[in-house]
């Protein structure tokens, strides 16, 4: 706990202007980075913190959020040494959904990243192959985001005045 | 007519379509292999083929209705699958879980996890030849799903347990069976491992087929027995213990090479590990409550769903799913079969998760296949592919 303590000051004072915010969930430190910078602080985190494993990466939709931070993605890493646990986040605005692919610095970010593409259409600068993975190629829409809901709502063979459903 | 051929310098490559559908894939993969001869030059691998959204049915489903769905991940260890959603969950709202409970909760856990290393082991020996331990050691696989059966009803996808503890005790008809089991298990082990483990025309088969290195292994995230067997000994249940794990004494057997069969020897002494640990849990097994009091996770037993109106109440909005969990962000892993898997969960609040993403071990280390295959031979690929034990149902979610 302490040595995440010191990790988030280390954080701040090296990246300033890129290190939003720090909270903490559960058994997580999360670090918020402005979006352009995250890829220069995994970097550092690799080579300098020893978080050699990236666990996973994601994104988020948030619909109902402030316009510029309406898409977030999510990078955990995971220093496998003094088995410590970081997750760092970035959110950004529905047009420019621009990240820097980590690729380069982690091979497992490949599929991971074009699962993210293919899903929210988050686009990596950089990225080998930015192609879907998942879904079909002819597909024109990014399925994971909130304006697709799963079930057509209107349907009234499933009315039911009862339950609210 | 051969003068012509040496003189021909330019190589033409053959395009080889290796599944979706294949015998030998077991599973749906299609890897694309450009072969010089029976020298793969290059793969590329298309995924995606029962790929059916689960991370996007899971945001409108309430919590206890998406365990299901992910018994449908890794299908070959559906317990372990379970028990992590239901650990997610339960460390969202915050409740604790009795002893017993978890302690049951190992016992499925590792018979799941010998379930399914022995499917991945004998089908490595099966792609090298052996049909014989595959057919002997599977009656062990089938034992552990009649205690399944006997604990929740299902065997393969079992939907077990429930958020907050065991939905009933084992009956004894399980303890009966797990009692066999317990007595049978190494004798099969042992007997399985004397045909197999020296046997000469596998190792010659299987050593030095498909090797990855600690460096690239954790280059591309690889966890669970195919980490290990690169000589990195990361395993969930030692380095986070959940459930009760750091209550019991068990080994993390790792390899060196990366190899095919240190793969196989990895989840080979694996299984014995995990026989210790039933054993330990049986053991030790406390007394106690099976499930935690979490009314409105729980459901109430049926008698009182008749004569009590609380239980009544919590029935139906457990059945309805409109229960709310609190606000907040939330990764958990197992030791699943494969390696770590993880559910990150987003919650705001509602009956249903805002966002769930699963960390499937599958996914993550099937990228490397392309690199462990290059410039091997068909036969190796087959094999390098049984050995990481990917399973469709986990790489596609």
């Amino acid at each position: 706990m302490t040595d995440q303590t010191i990790l988030g000051e280390q954080l701040k004072s090296k990246f300033g202007d890129a290190f939003i915010s720090e909270t903490r969930d559960f058994d997580f430190s999360v670090y918020e980075f402005n979006k352009d910078d995250i890829k220069e602080v995994i970097t550092y985190l690799k080579n300098k913190e020893g978080f050699i494993y990236l666990t996973t990466l994601c994104g988020a939709h948030f619909p109902d959020n402030d316009p510029s931070r309406e898409f977030s993605m999510m990078y955990q890493l995971h220093n496998l040494v003094t088995n410590a646990r970081i997750r760092l986040k970035a959110f950004m605005p529905k047009d420019d959904m621009n990240m820097k692919t980590i690729v380069d610095i982690f091979d497992a970010a490949n599929w991971m990243e074009r699962e993210a593409f293919d899903f929210y259409g988050f686009n990596f600068e950089g990225h080998p192959k930015m192609e879907r993975i998942l879904n079909m190629e002819e597909m024109n829409y990014h399925p994971l985001r909130k304006e697709y809901p799963l079930e057509d709502m209107g349907r009234d063979d499933k009315d039911d005045k009862f339950f609210g459903r | 007519m051969t003068d012509d051929f040496v003189k021909e310098e330019k190589k033409e490559y053959t395009t080889l379509n290796l599944g979706p559908t294949h015998p030998a894939t077991h599973g749906i993969f299609q890897n694309i292999l450009t072969m010089d001869g029976e020298i793969i030059v290059d793969a590329v691998p298309t995924i995606g083929y029962i790929h059916r959204a689960f991370e996007k049915l899971a945001e409108r489903r309430p919590y206890n209705q998406i365990t299901p769905i992910t018994d449908r991940l890794n299908y070959c260890s559906s317990p372990i699958n379970n028990m992590g959603w239901h650990m997610t969950v339960e460390k969202l709202i915050g409740c604790e879980i009795p002893k017993r409970a978890e302690y049951m909760r190992v016992i499925i856990m590792e018979l799941s996890r010998i379930a399914d290393h022995i499917v991945c082991d004998t089908v490595i020996a099966v792609d090298t030849g052996a049909l014989t331990g595959f057919l002997y050691f599977f009656q062990m696989r089938e034992l552990i799903y009649e205690i399944f059966e006997a604990i929740c009803g299902s065997r393969l996808t079992t939907n077990i347990g429930r958020i907050g503890g065991m939905e009933r005790e084992f009956p004894q008809e399980a303890w009966l069976k797990l009692d066999k089991f317990m007595i049978e298990f190494p004798k099969f082990h042992a007997e399985f491992g004397a045909l197999v483990n020296r046997n000469r025309i596998f190792m010659d088969r299987t050593i030095n087929c498909g090797p990855i290195s600690a460096d690239r292994a954790l280059a591309y995230s690889f966890s669970g027995p195919n980490l290990r067997a690169s000589g990195v000994d990361y395993d969930v249940r030692v380095a986070k213990p959940y459930s009760s794990y750091q209550d019991f004494d068990f080994n993390i057997p790792i390899g060196k090479a990366g190899d095919v069969y240190d793969r196989y020897m990895v989840r080979f002494d694996e299984m014995m590990e995990s026989y210790k640990i039933i054993r330990q849990a049986i053991d030790k097994m406390p007394t106690g409550n099976f499930h935690a009091d979490l009314p409105e996770f729980y459901l109430p037993p049926k008698e009182d769903v008749y004569n009590k109106m609380e239980a009544l109440i919590y029935h139906f909005k457990i059945v309805m799913g409109e229960t709310d969990v609190p606000k907040g962000e939330v990764y958990h892993s197992v030791e699943a079969g494969n390696g770590e898997l993880g559910y990150y969960l987003i919650s705001d609040g509602g009956r249903n998760p805002f966002r769930l993403h699963f960390r499937r071990p599958c996914f993550i280390f099937y990228q490397a296949y392309t690199e462990m295959i290059k410039g091997r031979m068909l036969s190796d690929a087959i094999l390098t592919l049984s050995s990481l034990n990917v399973i469709a149902g986990e790489l596609d979610a």
